[in-house]
């Protein structure tokens, strides 16, 4: 039978880049426009209404944020190293301990009910205790309630990824021999890729909640959270927000890093395409 | 030489004690081209399995190339196409060929030089580098085949593999299939639920009649060989169609199967 060759990539027609920037601005515009409005209206509206005590206009967040920001970067910078380190321990447990899990089933059915009804404790309520257990100026104190808060959403999901493998892809696998080894190697592990980089997206947003929170609780000074604390008990309210903006912006590049990690890890899955 | 020998093979699943398999008897022949039909939950998908040493069987005793099916499963004597092409999606169309070779240990080398045979003989040249996603049902089944065959078994094991394909990809496929038969010389056993793709490709149509699942008969298909378009009109084929859907009926089978013509599953 004739297979036809894949047709050869057409050269860019004239203009094609101009119409693709402004077909970019298009999907944007809305939200820029929303974004825009939203401010204005916290400026112009909100802030007066509420105070400009209690919420201050952004123009004043941001003018806080300008005159403070070689501090509020350092303590984020901080901060995010404190998530890191709990992120890095935490989902690198429970990927260990989800391999274990999915390569003695039964011990994974003993267990993972506990798991999940561990997931659905308030964990952050801990961050007092591993405060006491590691010391307030420790950071191993804020990568243990980061770590933990990672753990359960990277474990379920990886779990998940790594069971459930189609039975045929298995039988394939029993027909040439392979070990367990094996089978885990060429089939289950890169079958259970994209379900790890979900657990491990969401784990980046409760890395830095973990992190932040654990500051609250007692923390070096050079910390984000303990910045926003402090700010607010002095009742600079610009300045908190401002450490918030600086918290939020650490946050969105976290999870921003782990996306495209996951892009070029995953580049010949069919949820990456374009 | 035989291939395969099954001797009073029985397979009774635990769970809810369903007899699938009863006292089979087979014996297949090296280059043999032969076909297991029956209605569903005839048992025909788990004798494939049985000989693959996938499921074990309750009784019985079951040669694969003279030893074991659990020794040919560990000397890699088989290779296997379910009806989903159960490619990987994370590699391309020439890693997915490659899968077994990596296992086997072969060198890039020997490799690189098997998979270029293997694309030329499923007619995939220009799709090396793409994705199954990227494939269509019948490219991707035929990946599935030259997967299997890659590392030369003698034994090529096909669950209905052509069962999700629309009729013209299939017949097409029925046409490149015994090609490849004859190009490496292999035995196929093949499982389908089609009366005309079964005489079409076979040597032997196996019937088999459900709940136990038993052998009812067994057609020899003495159409010549090789088998062209105009096979499908030789009035021998037509005979032997019947002849295999009067086996069926005889084996308490006839309503099943009017089920699954209703169904749109049949020609």
């Amino acid at each position: 039978m004739n297979v036809t060759a894949p047709a050869a990539v057409e050269p860019v027609p004239r203009g094609a880049l101009a119409r693709r920037v402004g077909r970019g601005a298009a999907t944007w515009l809305p939200a820029v426009v929303v974004f825009a409005a939203g401010l204005a209206g916290w400026q112009w509206v909100f802030s007066p209404l509420a105070g400009k005590f209690l919420l201050p206009r952004p123009s004043a967040i941001a003018r806080s944020l300008s005159d403070n920001h070689h501090v509020l970067l350092s303590a984020g910078w901080f901060t995010f190293k404190e998530a890191l380190g709990g992120f890095v321990i935490g989902a690198g447990v429970a990927i260990l301990v989800a391999l274990v899990l999915a390569r003695w089933r039964r011990l994974g059915e003993a267990l993972m009910p506990y798991a999940i009804a561990v997931n659905a404790v308030p964990i952050i309520a801990f961050a007092p205790i591993t405060n006491a257990w590691f010391g307030v100026l420790n950071p191993h104190s804020k990568w243990a309630i980061a770590g933990v808060l990672c753990f359960f959403p990277v474990l379920v999901n990886t779990l998940r990824g790594l069971t459930s493998v189609a039975p045929e892809s298995i039988e394939l696998m029993r027909s040439y021999a392979a070990s367990q080894v094996e089978v885990f190697r060429r089939l289950r592990i890169p079958a259970a890729l994209p379900f790890v980089f979900t657990g491990l997206r969401v784990a980046t947003v409760l890395a830095m909640i973990g992190a932040i929170v654990g500051d609250y609780f007692g923390g070096s000074t050079r910390a984000l959270g303990v910045q926003i604390e402090n700010s607010i008990t002095l009742f600079d309210f610009p300045l908190g927000w401002a450490a918030i903006v600086v918290a939020s912006a650490f946050g969105i590049a976290f999870y921003v890093a782990v996306v495209a990690t996951e892009r070029v890890a995953l580049r010949g899955a069919p949820s990456t395409r374009d | 030489m035989s291939v395969v020998e099954l001797a009073g093979v029985t397979k009774r699943f635990e769970r809810g004690g369903t007899v699938a398999l009863e006292g089979i008897d087979l014996t297949i022949e090296t280059g043999e081209f032969t076909s297991l039909i029956g209605p569903s939950g005839c048992g025909k998908s788990t004798l494939l399995r049985v000989i693959g040493d996938l499921i074990p069987p309750t009784a019985g005793r079951v040669t694969v190339n003279g030893k074991s099916a659990h020794q040919a499963r560990l000397d890699r004597d088989y290779g296997i196409v379910f009806q989903n092409a159960v490619l990987y999606d994370w590699r391309t169309v020439t890693k997915n060929i490659a899968l077994p070779l990596e296992m086997l240990g072969w060198s890039r080398t020997r490799r690189a030089e098997r998979i270029r045979e293997m694309v030329e003989l499923v007619e995939l040249s220009g799709f090396e580098d793409h994705h199954p996603w990227q494939l269509s049902g019948g490219m991707q089944q035929r990946v599935s085949i030259a997967r299997a065959l890659s590392f030369s078994p003698p034994l090529l094991l096909m669950d209905e593999p052509f069962g999700a394909l629309d009729e013209m990809t299939r017949e097409r496929l029925n046409m490149e299939l015994l090609r490849i038969w004859q190009e490496t010389a292999s035995t196929i056993v093949f499982v389908t639920h089609s009366i005309a793709e079964a005489v079409f490709l076979s040597t032997r149509v196996v019937v088999m009649s459900p709940r136990p699942g038993r052998i009812a008969e067994i057609v020899d298909v003495d159409l010549a060989q090789p088998r062209t378009a105009a096979t499908r009109e030789d009035p021998r084929y037509f005979e032997l169609v019947t002849a295999v859907r009067e086996a069926l009926a005889r084996g308490g089978a006839a309503r099943a199967v009017e089920r699954e013509l209703v169904a749109g599953e049949e020609p």
